[in-house]
Protein backbone atom coordinates (compact mmCIF):
# COMPACT_ATOMS: atom_id res chain seq x y z
CA UNK A 1 0.00 0.00 0.00
CA UNK A 2 3.02 2.65 0.83
CA UNK A 3 4.22 1.69 -2.79
CA UNK A 4 1.21 2.29 -4.24
CA UNK A 5 1.02 5.92 -2.37
CA UNK A 6 4.86 6.66 -3.63
CA UNK A 7 3.59 6.06 -7.48
CA UNK A 8 0.65 7.82 -6.36
CA UNK A 9 2.56 10.70 -4.98
CA UNK A 10 5.12 10.00 -7.95
CA UNK A 11 2.38 10.71 -10.27
CA UNK A 12 1.30 14.07 -8.71
CA UNK A 13 4.84 15.59 -8.53
CA UNK A 14 5.30 15.41 -12.24
CA UNK A 15 2.12 16.57 -13.37
CA UNK A 16 3.25 19.69 -10.71
CA UNK A 17 6.24 19.67 -12.32
CA UNK A 18 4.49 19.51 -15.95
CA UNK A 19 2.13 22.28 -15.21
CA UNK A 20 4.98 24.36 -14.16
CA UNK A 21 7.06 24.07 -17.40
CA UNK A 22 4.06 25.60 -18.77
CA UNK A 23 2.85 28.53 -16.24
CA UNK A 24 0.87 27.01 -14.16
CA UNK A 25 1.31 24.04 -11.55
CA UNK A 26 -1.98 23.31 -10.24
CA UNK A 27 -3.29 22.85 -13.87
CA UNK A 28 -0.71 20.47 -14.49
CA UNK A 29 -1.58 18.81 -11.57
CA UNK A 30 -5.26 18.42 -12.18
CA UNK A 31 -4.33 17.32 -15.83
CA UNK A 32 -2.48 14.91 -14.48
CA UNK A 33 -5.36 13.42 -12.16
CA UNK A 34 -8.24 13.75 -15.18
CA UNK A 35 -5.75 11.87 -17.37
CA UNK A 36 -5.10 9.12 -14.43
CA UNK A 37 -9.14 8.53 -13.73
CA UNK A 38 -10.02 8.46 -17.66
CA UNK A 39 -7.22 5.11 -17.92
CA UNK A 40 -8.19 3.64 -14.71
CA UNK A 41 -12.09 4.01 -15.96
CA UNK A 42 -11.10 2.34 -19.34
CA UNK A 43 -8.93 -0.37 -17.39
CA UNK A 44 -11.54 -0.90 -14.77
CA UNK A 45 -14.10 -1.68 -17.41
CA UNK A 46 -12.93 -2.82 -20.16
CA UNK A 47 -9.01 -4.05 -18.78
CA UNK A 48 -10.57 -8.03 -18.98
CA UNK A 49 -12.07 -8.07 -22.46
CA UNK A 50 -9.45 -5.85 -24.24
CA UNK A 51 -6.70 -8.34 -22.32
CA UNK A 52 -8.62 -11.71 -23.41
CA UNK A 53 -8.76 -10.21 -26.59
CA UNK A 54 -5.08 -9.02 -27.23
CA UNK A 55 -3.68 -12.54 -25.97
CA UNK A 56 -6.41 -14.23 -28.42
CA UNK A 57 -7.82 -16.55 -25.81
CA UNK A 58 -10.68 -18.57 -26.50
CA UNK A 59 -13.30 -19.41 -24.33
CA UNK A 60 -13.89 -22.86 -23.50
CA UNK A 61 -17.08 -24.90 -21.60
CA UNK A 62 -17.04 -27.43 -19.60
CA UNK A 63 -17.85 -30.04 -22.20
CA UNK A 64 -14.18 -29.02 -24.33
CA UNK A 65 -11.78 -29.76 -21.44
CA UNK A 66 -13.40 -31.41 -18.81
CA UNK A 67 -10.13 -31.86 -16.58
CA UNK A 68 -8.86 -27.85 -16.76
CA UNK A 69 -12.20 -27.07 -16.46
CA UNK A 70 -12.65 -28.99 -13.30
CA UNK A 71 -9.26 -28.43 -11.80
CA UNK A 72 -10.51 -24.67 -12.11
CA UNK A 73 -13.76 -25.36 -10.31
CA UNK A 74 -11.77 -27.20 -7.17
CA UNK A 75 -9.70 -24.41 -6.96
CA UNK A 76 -12.66 -21.76 -6.89
CA UNK A 77 -14.11 -24.18 -4.15
CA UNK A 78 -10.93 -23.99 -2.38
CA UNK A 79 -10.34 -20.34 -2.39
CA UNK A 80 -14.25 -19.68 -1.85
CA UNK A 81 -14.40 -17.82 -4.79
CA UNK A 82 -18.33 -16.57 -4.97
CA UNK A 83 -18.52 -17.39 -8.95
CA UNK A 84 -16.72 -19.72 -11.04
CA UNK A 85 -14.15 -17.80 -13.31
CA UNK A 86 -14.68 -18.19 -17.11
CA UNK A 87 -12.03 -20.66 -18.41
CA UNK A 88 -9.85 -20.01 -21.51
CA UNK A 89 -7.30 -21.39 -23.47
CA UNK A 90 -4.12 -19.74 -25.77
CA UNK A 91 -3.35 -20.93 -28.65
CA UNK A 92 0.35 -21.10 -28.20
CA UNK A 93 3.13 -23.43 -27.63
CA UNK A 94 4.79 -20.88 -24.60
CA UNK A 95 4.13 -21.85 -21.46
CA UNK A 96 1.95 -19.64 -19.41
CA UNK A 97 -1.20 -18.86 -17.51
CA UNK A 98 -2.71 -15.68 -16.22
CA UNK A 99 -5.83 -14.24 -14.40
CA UNK A 100 -8.11 -11.44 -15.15
CA UNK A 101 -10.99 -9.63 -13.81
CA UNK A 102 -11.92 -6.62 -12.26
CA UNK A 103 -13.50 -8.46 -8.71
CA UNK A 104 -13.71 -12.16 -7.86
CA UNK A 105 -17.61 -12.15 -9.32
CA UNK A 106 -16.22 -11.06 -12.79
CA UNK A 107 -13.02 -12.97 -13.39
CA UNK A 108 -11.06 -15.14 -16.01
CA UNK A 109 -8.56 -17.28 -15.77
CA UNK A 110 -6.50 -18.44 -19.41
CA UNK A 111 -3.78 -20.91 -19.83
CA UNK A 112 -1.36 -21.60 -23.21
CA UNK A 113 -2.39 -24.56 -24.65
CA UNK A 114 1.74 -25.43 -24.42
CA UNK A 115 1.41 -25.37 -20.86
CA UNK A 116 -1.88 -27.40 -20.40
CA UNK A 117 0.02 -30.43 -22.64
CA UNK A 118 2.98 -30.56 -20.46
CA UNK A 119 1.50 -30.81 -16.83
CA UNK A 120 -0.01 -33.31 -14.79
CA UNK A 121 -3.26 -32.73 -12.68
CA UNK A 122 -1.32 -32.54 -9.94
CA UNK A 123 1.28 -29.05 -11.55
CA UNK A 124 -2.03 -27.81 -13.14
CA UNK A 125 -3.76 -27.57 -9.89
CA UNK A 126 -0.76 -25.44 -8.55
CA UNK A 127 -0.59 -23.63 -11.11
CA UNK A 128 -4.63 -22.50 -11.14
CA UNK A 129 -4.30 -22.20 -7.51
CA UNK A 130 -1.46 -19.45 -8.07
CA UNK A 131 -3.70 -17.64 -11.15
CA UNK A 132 -7.36 -18.14 -9.22
CA UNK A 133 -5.71 -16.33 -5.64
CA UNK A 134 -4.67 -13.50 -8.46
CA UNK A 135 -7.95 -13.32 -8.29
CA UNK A 136 -8.85 -13.96 -4.87
CA UNK A 137 -6.22 -11.59 -3.18
CA UNK A 138 -7.47 -8.71 -5.89
CA UNK A 139 -4.12 -8.83 -7.63
CA UNK A 140 -5.63 -7.81 -10.92
CA UNK A 141 -7.84 -4.76 -9.66
CA UNK A 142 -4.22 -3.99 -7.83
CA UNK A 143 -1.39 -4.72 -10.99
CA UNK A 144 -3.93 -3.07 -13.30
CA UNK A 145 -4.18 0.24 -11.20
CA UNK A 146 -0.61 0.18 -10.86
CA UNK A 147 0.24 -0.04 -14.27
CA UNK A 148 -2.12 2.09 -15.38
CA UNK A 149 -0.57 4.73 -12.97
CA UNK A 150 2.93 3.85 -14.32
CA UNK A 151 1.53 4.59 -17.84
CA UNK A 152 0.53 7.78 -17.16
CA UNK A 153 3.60 8.98 -15.16
CA UNK A 154 5.60 7.25 -17.97
CA UNK A 155 3.51 9.59 -20.79
CA UNK A 156 3.20 12.87 -18.83
CA UNK A 157 6.83 12.71 -18.32
CA UNK A 158 7.79 11.87 -22.25
CA UNK A 159 5.24 14.71 -23.12
CA UNK A 160 7.50 17.01 -20.61
CA UNK A 161 10.52 16.27 -21.71
CA UNK A 162 9.23 17.26 -25.52
CA UNK A 163 7.98 20.60 -23.98
CA UNK A 164 11.15 21.77 -22.06
CA UNK A 165 13.38 20.36 -25.31
CA UNK A 166 11.38 22.32 -28.01
CA UNK A 167 10.06 25.60 -26.31
CA UNK A 168 9.85 25.80 -22.52
CA UNK A 169 13.47 26.07 -21.27
CA UNK A 170 14.33 29.33 -23.29
CA UNK A 171 10.83 31.07 -22.28
CA UNK A 172 11.10 30.55 -18.80
CA UNK A 173 15.06 31.42 -18.16
CA UNK A 174 14.80 34.81 -20.54
CA UNK A 175 12.12 36.07 -18.12
CA UNK A 176 15.00 35.92 -15.33
CA UNK A 177 12.63 34.88 -12.98
CA UNK A 178 15.43 34.79 -10.04
CA UNK A 179 17.03 31.70 -8.38
CA UNK A 180 13.88 30.13 -6.63
CA UNK A 181 12.32 29.51 -9.90
CA UNK A 182 15.46 27.98 -11.40
CA UNK A 183 15.72 25.61 -8.45
CA UNK A 184 12.31 24.56 -9.27
CA UNK A 185 12.91 24.63 -13.30
CA UNK A 186 16.20 21.83 -12.13
CA UNK A 187 13.89 19.73 -10.05
CA UNK A 188 11.34 19.53 -12.90
CA UNK A 189 14.16 18.44 -15.57
CA UNK A 190 15.45 15.91 -12.79
CA UNK A 191 11.67 14.81 -12.07
CA UNK A 192 10.78 13.91 -15.90
CA UNK A 193 14.20 11.98 -15.97
CA UNK A 194 14.06 10.07 -12.66
CA UNK A 195 10.39 9.47 -12.39
CA UNK A 196 9.58 6.37 -14.94
CA UNK A 197 12.36 4.51 -13.68
CA UNK A 198 11.39 5.40 -10.17
CA UNK A 199 7.73 3.92 -10.63
CA UNK A 200 9.10 1.46 -13.17
CA UNK A 201 10.94 0.21 -9.97
CA UNK A 202 8.11 0.68 -7.53
CA UNK A 203 5.88 -1.35 -10.22
CA UNK A 204 8.11 -4.52 -10.29
CA UNK A 205 8.14 -4.29 -6.29
CA UNK A 206 4.57 -4.47 -5.83
CA UNK A 207 4.49 -7.11 -8.41
CA UNK A 208 7.08 -9.07 -7.06
CA UNK A 209 5.25 -9.12 -3.39
CA UNK A 210 2.26 -10.36 -4.78
CA UNK A 211 3.73 -13.45 -6.69
CA UNK A 212 4.95 -14.35 -3.58
CA UNK A 213 1.50 -14.00 -1.88
CA UNK A 214 -0.13 -16.12 -4.60
CA UNK A 215 2.73 -18.64 -4.24
CA UNK A 216 1.67 -18.85 -0.87
CA UNK A 217 -2.13 -18.93 -1.35
CA UNK A 218 -1.53 -21.71 -4.12
CA UNK A 219 0.06 -24.14 -1.34
CA UNK A 220 -2.55 -22.98 0.91
CA UNK A 221 -5.67 -23.96 -1.47
CA UNK A 222 -3.75 -26.93 -2.52
CA UNK A 223 -2.62 -28.31 0.55
CA UNK A 224 0.41 -29.08 -2.13
CA UNK A 225 3.65 -27.35 -2.78
CA UNK A 226 5.19 -29.41 -4.63
CA UNK A 227 2.68 -29.25 -7.67
CA UNK A 228 3.47 -25.36 -8.12
CA UNK A 229 7.03 -26.19 -7.42
CA UNK A 230 7.24 -28.83 -10.17
CA UNK A 231 5.27 -26.82 -12.63
CA UNK A 232 7.60 -23.99 -12.02
CA UNK A 233 10.17 -25.95 -12.89
CA UNK A 234 8.89 -27.40 -15.83
CA UNK A 235 8.25 -23.38 -16.72
CA UNK A 236 12.00 -22.27 -16.07
CA UNK A 237 13.11 -24.66 -18.52
CA UNK A 238 11.04 -23.59 -21.47
CA UNK A 239 12.80 -20.98 -23.57
CA UNK A 240 10.10 -20.15 -25.90
CA UNK A 241 7.87 -16.71 -25.29
CA UNK A 242 5.27 -15.87 -25.68
CA UNK A 243 3.45 -13.75 -28.53
CA UNK A 244 0.76 -11.95 -27.54
CA UNK A 245 1.56 -10.41 -24.14
CA UNK A 246 2.66 -7.22 -23.70
CA UNK A 247 4.84 -5.31 -21.11
CA UNK A 248 1.40 -3.49 -19.03
CA UNK A 249 -0.06 -7.27 -18.97
CA UNK A 250 3.19 -8.90 -17.98
CA UNK A 251 2.71 -9.28 -13.60
CA UNK A 252 -0.22 -11.06 -14.29
CA UNK A 253 1.36 -14.30 -16.26
CA UNK A 254 2.84 -16.87 -13.70
CA UNK A 255 6.20 -16.33 -15.25
CA UNK A 256 7.22 -12.95 -16.78
CA UNK A 257 6.53 -13.79 -20.48
CA UNK A 258 9.15 -10.91 -21.56
CA UNK A 259 12.58 -13.00 -21.53
CA UNK A 260 15.45 -12.51 -24.28
CA UNK A 261 14.13 -15.54 -26.74
CA UNK A 262 16.08 -18.51 -26.28
CA UNK A 263 16.98 -18.17 -23.01
CA UNK A 264 15.74 -19.47 -20.44
CA UNK A 265 13.21 -17.36 -17.80
CA UNK A 266 16.53 -16.74 -15.69
CA UNK A 267 16.72 -15.13 -12.21
CA UNK A 268 16.82 -11.77 -13.86
CA UNK A 269 13.24 -10.87 -14.00
CA UNK A 270 11.94 -8.47 -12.72
CA UNK A 271 7.85 -8.80 -12.50
CA UNK A 272 8.58 -11.59 -11.15
CA UNK A 273 10.93 -12.87 -7.86
CA UNK A 274 13.59 -15.52 -9.55
CA UNK A 275 12.16 -18.26 -10.57
CA UNK A 276 14.50 -20.83 -8.61
CA UNK A 277 13.93 -18.91 -5.20
CA UNK A 278 10.37 -19.72 -5.78
CA UNK A 279 10.80 -23.44 -5.95
CA UNK A 280 12.74 -23.58 -3.45
CA UNK A 281 10.90 -21.88 -1.10
CA UNK A 282 8.20 -23.65 -2.03
CA UNK A 283 9.96 -26.98 -1.52
CA UNK A 284 11.28 -25.55 1.81
CA UNK A 285 7.25 -25.36 3.32
CA UNK A 286 8.33 -28.88 5.04
CA UNK A 287 5.59 -28.55 8.43
CA UNK A 288 2.76 -27.41 6.63
CA UNK A 289 0.86 -25.33 4.09
CA UNK A 290 -0.34 -22.14 6.00
CA UNK A 291 0.90 -18.57 5.09
CA UNK A 292 2.68 -18.76 8.17
CA UNK A 293 4.95 -22.10 6.54
CA UNK A 294 5.39 -20.34 3.32
CA UNK A 295 6.71 -17.07 5.65
CA UNK A 296 9.03 -19.38 7.54
CA UNK A 297 10.59 -21.20 4.33
CA UNK A 298 10.77 -17.50 2.77
CA UNK A 299 12.92 -16.64 5.73
CA UNK A 300 15.06 -19.75 5.83
CA UNK A 301 15.79 -19.17 2.01
CA UNK A 302 16.74 -15.61 2.46
CA UNK A 303 18.90 -16.35 5.86
CA UNK A 304 16.79 -13.76 8.26
CA UNK A 305 15.41 -11.70 5.50
CA UNK A 306 12.29 -9.71 7.13
CA UNK A 307 8.66 -11.48 6.62
CA UNK A 308 7.35 -11.10 2.93
CA UNK A 309 3.55 -12.14 3.76
CA UNK A 310 0.92 -8.97 4.66
CA UNK A 311 0.23 -8.95 8.29
CA UNK A 312 -3.58 -9.73 7.63
CA UNK A 313 -2.53 -12.74 5.84
CA UNK A 314 -0.37 -13.98 9.00
CA UNK A 315 -2.77 -12.69 11.48
CA UNK A 316 -5.01 -15.92 13.40
CA UNK A 317 -3.95 -18.42 11.05
CA UNK A 318 -4.05 -22.18 12.60
CA UNK A 319 -1.38 -24.70 11.11
CA UNK A 320 -2.35 -26.37 8.33
CA UNK A 321 -0.95 -29.58 7.16
CA UNK A 322 0.46 -30.93 3.62
CA UNK A 323 -1.44 -33.68 1.93
CA UNK A 324 -0.13 -36.51 0.23
CA UNK A 325 0.43 -36.69 -3.79
CA UNK A 326 -2.58 -37.93 -4.61
CA UNK A 327 -5.62 -35.53 -3.66
CA UNK A 328 -8.52 -37.29 -1.96
CA UNK A 329 -6.31 -40.29 -1.27
CA UNK A 330 -9.30 -42.78 -1.84
CA UNK A 331 -9.71 -42.61 -6.05
CA UNK A 332 -6.32 -42.27 -8.53
CA UNK A 333 -6.44 -41.03 -11.70
CA UNK A 334 -4.07 -43.06 -14.27
CA UNK A 335 -1.76 -40.73 -15.09
CA UNK A 336 -2.57 -39.66 -18.37
CA UNK A 337 0.84 -39.56 -20.77
CA UNK A 338 2.29 -36.55 -22.54
CA UNK A 339 1.21 -37.75 -25.77
CA UNK A 340 -2.82 -38.24 -24.44
CA UNK A 341 -2.77 -34.61 -23.47
CA UNK A 342 -0.92 -33.32 -26.40
CA UNK A 343 -3.32 -35.07 -28.52
CA UNK A 344 -6.46 -33.87 -26.17
CA UNK A 345 -5.53 -30.29 -26.39
CA UNK A 346 -4.89 -30.14 -30.21
CA UNK A 347 -8.27 -31.54 -30.86
CA UNK A 348 -9.90 -29.35 -28.59
CA UNK A 349 -8.18 -26.40 -30.77
CA UNK A 350 -9.47 -27.79 -34.03
CA UNK A 351 -12.81 -28.17 -32.53
CA UNK A 352 -12.55 -23.96 -31.67
CA UNK A 353 -11.77 -23.04 -35.01
CA UNK A 354 -14.35 -24.68 -36.66
CA UNK A 355 -13.48 -28.01 -37.52
CA UNK A 356 -15.45 -31.17 -37.03
CA UNK A 357 -13.87 -33.80 -35.01
CA UNK A 358 -15.43 -37.46 -36.82
CA UNK A 359 -13.68 -40.87 -35.02
CA UNK A 360 -13.84 -43.66 -37.56
CA UNK A 361 -14.01 -47.15 -36.91
CA UNK A 362 -10.84 -47.92 -38.58
CA UNK A 363 -8.94 -45.67 -35.40
CA UNK A 364 -8.23 -42.63 -37.80
CA UNK A 365 -9.12 -39.28 -36.65
CA UNK A 366 -11.10 -37.21 -39.42
CA UNK A 367 -10.85 -33.02 -38.99
CA UNK A 368 -13.34 -31.40 -41.36
CA UNK A 369 -13.38 -27.97 -41.55
CA UNK A 370 -16.61 -26.28 -41.47
CA UNK A 371 -16.52 -25.00 -45.18
CA UNK A 372 -16.06 -28.28 -46.96
CA UNK A 373 -19.76 -28.27 -48.63
CA UNK A 374 -20.17 -31.91 -48.46
CA UNK A 375 -22.74 -34.37 -46.94
CA UNK A 376 -20.46 -37.18 -46.69
CA UNK A 377 -16.52 -37.74 -46.19
CA UNK A 378 -14.55 -40.78 -47.00
CA UNK A 379 -12.13 -42.13 -44.47
CA UNK A 380 -8.49 -42.22 -46.36
CA UNK A 381 -7.38 -44.77 -44.78
CA UNK A 382 -10.03 -47.60 -44.81
CA UNK A 383 -12.61 -45.69 -47.33
CA UNK A 384 -15.93 -45.76 -45.21
CA UNK A 385 -18.15 -42.55 -45.52
CA UNK A 386 -19.12 -40.87 -42.49
CA UNK A 387 -22.01 -38.55 -42.31
CA UNK A 388 -20.95 -35.01 -41.10
CA UNK B 1 -19.15 22.13 30.03
CA UNK B 2 -20.26 21.75 26.30
CA UNK B 3 -17.25 20.61 25.38
CA UNK B 4 -17.15 18.01 27.39
CA UNK B 5 -20.16 16.90 26.44
CA UNK B 6 -19.53 16.67 22.51
CA UNK B 7 -16.36 14.50 23.14
CA UNK B 8 -18.24 11.99 25.04
CA UNK B 9 -20.77 12.13 22.55
CA UNK B 10 -18.53 11.45 20.13
CA UNK B 11 -16.87 8.96 21.52
CA UNK B 12 -20.26 7.03 22.12
CA UNK B 13 -20.71 7.58 18.68
CA UNK B 14 -17.32 6.29 17.59
CA UNK B 15 -17.57 2.95 19.52
CA UNK B 16 -21.14 2.81 18.28
CA UNK B 17 -20.09 2.48 14.96
CA UNK B 18 -17.06 0.22 15.52
CA UNK B 19 -19.31 -2.36 17.72
CA UNK B 20 -21.93 -2.28 13.96
CA UNK B 21 -18.91 -2.88 12.15
CA UNK B 22 -17.45 -5.81 14.57
CA UNK B 23 -20.83 -7.35 14.45
CA UNK B 24 -21.59 -6.97 10.30
CA UNK B 25 -17.95 -8.79 10.18
CA UNK B 26 -18.85 -11.22 12.48
CA UNK B 27 -22.16 -11.96 10.55
CA UNK B 28 -20.52 -11.94 7.59
CA UNK B 29 -18.32 -14.91 8.06
CA UNK B 30 -21.43 -16.50 10.48
CA UNK B 31 -22.69 -16.59 6.20
CA UNK B 32 -19.78 -18.10 5.27
CA UNK B 33 -19.48 -21.11 7.18
CA UNK B 34 -22.64 -21.91 6.48
CA UNK B 35 -22.39 -21.10 2.64
CA UNK B 36 -19.62 -23.72 2.79
CA UNK B 37 -21.32 -26.18 4.71
CA UNK B 38 -24.12 -25.85 1.62
CA UNK B 39 -21.06 -26.37 -0.96
CA UNK B 40 -20.65 -29.58 0.79
CA UNK B 41 -23.98 -31.05 0.28
CA UNK B 42 -23.91 -29.76 -3.68
CA UNK B 43 -20.59 -32.08 -4.63
CA UNK B 44 -21.43 -34.80 -2.22
CA UNK B 45 -24.98 -35.07 -4.56
CA UNK B 46 -22.88 -34.66 -7.40
CA UNK B 47 -21.26 -37.43 -6.35
CA UNK B 48 -24.60 -39.60 -5.56
CA UNK B 49 -25.95 -38.31 -9.00
CA UNK B 50 -22.62 -40.02 -11.02
CA UNK B 51 -23.18 -43.28 -9.16
CA UNK B 52 -25.95 -44.76 -11.67
CA UNK B 53 -23.91 -43.61 -14.49
CA UNK B 54 -21.05 -44.82 -13.49
CA UNK B 55 -22.77 -48.79 -12.53
CA UNK B 56 -24.31 -48.25 -16.05
CA UNK B 57 -21.31 -47.84 -17.60
CA UNK B 58 -19.06 -50.99 -15.93
CA UNK B 59 -21.49 -53.21 -15.90
CA UNK B 60 -21.81 -54.57 -19.31
CA UNK B 61 -17.70 -55.07 -18.50
CA UNK B 62 -17.58 -56.34 -15.52
CA UNK B 63 -19.59 -59.70 -15.14
CA UNK B 64 -17.96 -61.34 -12.60
CA UNK B 65 -17.79 -58.34 -10.14
CA UNK B 66 -21.43 -58.17 -9.18
CA UNK B 67 -20.78 -57.93 -5.88
CA UNK B 68 -18.85 -54.87 -5.96
CA UNK B 69 -20.97 -53.18 -8.11
CA UNK B 70 -23.61 -54.15 -5.95
CA UNK B 71 -22.15 -52.73 -2.74
CA UNK B 72 -21.47 -49.63 -4.70
CA UNK B 73 -25.07 -48.91 -5.16
CA UNK B 74 -26.03 -50.01 -1.74
CA UNK B 75 -23.55 -47.10 -0.04
CA UNK B 76 -24.84 -44.75 -2.35
CA UNK B 77 -28.85 -45.92 -1.10
CA UNK B 78 -27.98 -45.78 2.27
CA UNK B 79 -25.69 -42.02 2.01
CA UNK B 80 -28.70 -40.32 0.43
CA UNK B 81 -31.07 -41.95 3.09
CA UNK B 82 -28.82 -40.18 5.47
CA UNK B 83 -28.92 -36.49 3.86
CA UNK B 84 -30.53 -34.72 6.81
CA UNK B 85 -29.69 -37.43 9.79
CA UNK B 86 -26.79 -34.79 11.23
CA UNK B 87 -23.68 -34.79 10.76
CA UNK B 88 -22.29 -37.92 12.14
CA UNK B 89 -24.32 -40.15 10.32
CA UNK B 90 -23.89 -38.43 6.91
CA UNK B 91 -19.90 -38.43 7.63
CA UNK B 92 -19.97 -42.21 7.88
CA UNK B 93 -22.43 -42.93 4.93
CA UNK B 94 -20.17 -41.11 2.86
CA UNK B 95 -16.92 -42.60 4.11
CA UNK B 96 -18.53 -45.85 2.81
CA UNK B 97 -19.04 -44.82 -0.02
CA UNK B 98 -16.08 -43.25 -0.87
CA UNK B 99 -14.65 -47.03 0.33
CA UNK B 100 -16.89 -49.29 -1.74
CA UNK B 101 -16.20 -46.73 -4.90
CA UNK B 102 -12.28 -46.63 -4.40
CA UNK B 103 -12.87 -50.70 -4.47
CA UNK B 104 -14.49 -51.01 -7.34
CA UNK B 105 -11.97 -48.52 -9.14
CA UNK B 106 -9.25 -50.82 -7.89
CA UNK B 107 -11.19 -53.50 -9.62
CA UNK B 108 -11.31 -51.73 -12.80
CA UNK B 109 -7.35 -52.23 -12.75
CA UNK B 110 -8.56 -55.50 -14.36
CA UNK B 111 -9.98 -54.75 -17.52
CA UNK B 112 -8.75 -53.38 -19.80
CA UNK B 113 -10.92 -52.95 -22.02
CA UNK B 114 -12.93 -50.72 -20.06
CA UNK B 115 -10.08 -48.61 -19.28
CA UNK B 116 -9.90 -47.99 -22.76
CA UNK B 117 -13.24 -46.95 -23.10
CA UNK B 118 -14.26 -43.27 -23.32
CA UNK B 119 -16.97 -42.90 -21.48
CA UNK B 120 -15.59 -44.43 -18.49
CA UNK B 121 -12.72 -42.20 -18.93
CA UNK B 122 -14.72 -39.40 -18.92
CA UNK B 123 -16.66 -40.86 -15.86
CA UNK B 124 -13.74 -41.56 -13.95
CA UNK B 125 -12.02 -37.77 -14.54
CA UNK B 126 -15.89 -36.48 -13.16
CA UNK B 127 -15.59 -38.97 -10.25
CA UNK B 128 -11.88 -38.23 -9.11
CA UNK B 129 -12.85 -34.20 -9.81
CA UNK B 130 -16.00 -34.97 -7.68
CA UNK B 131 -13.75 -36.56 -5.09
CA UNK B 132 -11.39 -33.65 -5.13
CA UNK B 133 -14.39 -30.77 -4.67
CA UNK B 134 -15.78 -32.76 -1.35
CA UNK B 135 -12.23 -33.03 0.12
CA UNK B 136 -11.78 -28.88 -1.13
CA UNK B 137 -15.46 -27.93 -0.07
CA UNK B 138 -14.66 -29.21 3.36
CA UNK B 139 -10.85 -27.94 3.53
CA UNK B 140 -12.75 -24.33 2.74
CA UNK B 141 -15.29 -25.19 5.65
CA UNK B 142 -13.12 -25.68 8.04
CA UNK B 143 -11.09 -22.76 6.90
CA UNK B 144 -14.06 -20.54 7.16
CA UNK B 145 -14.70 -22.07 11.17
CA UNK B 146 -11.33 -21.41 11.60
CA UNK B 147 -11.82 -17.48 11.18
CA UNK B 148 -14.89 -17.66 12.47
CA UNK B 149 -14.16 -18.95 15.60
CA UNK B 150 -11.20 -16.89 15.84
CA UNK B 151 -13.19 -14.02 15.70
CA UNK B 152 -15.46 -14.67 18.67
CA UNK B 153 -12.96 -15.56 20.54
CA UNK B 154 -10.08 -12.69 19.87
CA UNK B 155 -9.85 -9.56 21.42
CA UNK B 156 -12.03 -7.10 21.19
CA UNK B 157 -14.70 -9.06 18.60
CA UNK B 158 -15.06 -11.42 21.40
CA UNK B 159 -17.37 -8.72 23.17
CA UNK B 160 -19.66 -7.83 20.60
CA UNK B 161 -19.75 -11.66 19.96
CA UNK B 162 -20.18 -12.14 23.55
CA UNK B 163 -23.25 -9.88 23.94
CA UNK B 164 -24.96 -10.54 20.85
CA UNK B 165 -24.86 -14.74 21.34
CA UNK B 166 -22.06 -15.48 18.19
CA UNK B 167 -21.47 -19.86 19.04
CA UNK B 168 -18.32 -20.96 18.17
CA UNK B 169 -18.53 -23.32 14.60
CA UNK B 170 -18.07 -27.27 14.22
CA UNK B 171 -15.12 -27.91 12.37
CA UNK B 172 -15.61 -31.34 10.33
CA UNK B 173 -13.49 -33.62 11.11
CA UNK B 174 -15.67 -36.83 11.16
CA UNK B 175 -15.26 -38.28 7.75
CA UNK B 176 -11.80 -37.66 8.28
CA UNK B 177 -11.94 -40.62 10.88
CA UNK B 178 -13.98 -42.69 8.54
CA UNK B 179 -11.76 -41.68 5.42
CA UNK B 180 -8.59 -43.27 7.27
CA UNK B 181 -10.25 -46.24 7.39
CA UNK B 182 -10.51 -46.47 3.74
CA UNK B 183 -6.83 -47.65 2.30
CA UNK B 184 -7.34 -50.95 5.07
CA UNK B 185 -10.44 -51.56 3.09
CA UNK B 186 -9.63 -51.21 -0.28
CA UNK B 187 -6.98 -54.08 -0.07
CA UNK B 188 -9.34 -56.61 1.94
CA UNK B 189 -10.70 -59.14 -0.67
CA UNK B 190 -14.38 -59.38 -0.62
CA UNK B 191 -15.77 -61.78 1.60
CA UNK B 192 -17.80 -65.06 0.22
Amino acid sequence: MILVAAMGILLLLIGFGLGYLFGNGIAGLVIALVIWAIMNLIAYFQGDSILLLMSRAIKISPDDHPRLYNVVEEMKIASGLPKMPDVYIIDDPALNAFATGRDPSKASVAITSGLLEKLNRDELEGVIGHEVSHIKNRDVLLMSLCSVLLGTIVILAWYGSRALIFSGGGRRSSKGGGQGQLIILAVAIILMILAPILAQLIYFAISRKREYLADASSALYTRYPEGLASALEKLGASTGQLKSANQATAPMYIVNPFRPKGRAVSDLTATHPPLSERIRILRTMAGGASYGDYDKAYQQVHKGGASIMPATALAGAGAVGLRAAAPAATLKEPEQSRVERTREVGDLLWQKSGYKIIDCECGTRLKIPSNIGKATVKCPHCGRTHQI
Amino acid sequence: MAVWAWVIIGIVVVLLFYFVFIFNGLVGLRNQVKNAWAQIDVQLKRRHDLIPNLVQTVQGYMQYERATLEAVTKARNVAQQAIGQGVGAQAKAEGELSGALSRLLAVVERYPDLKANQNFLALQEQLTSTENKISFSRQFYNDSVLNYNNKTQMFPSNIVAGMTGFKQGEFFKVEEAAEREVPKVSFEQPKP
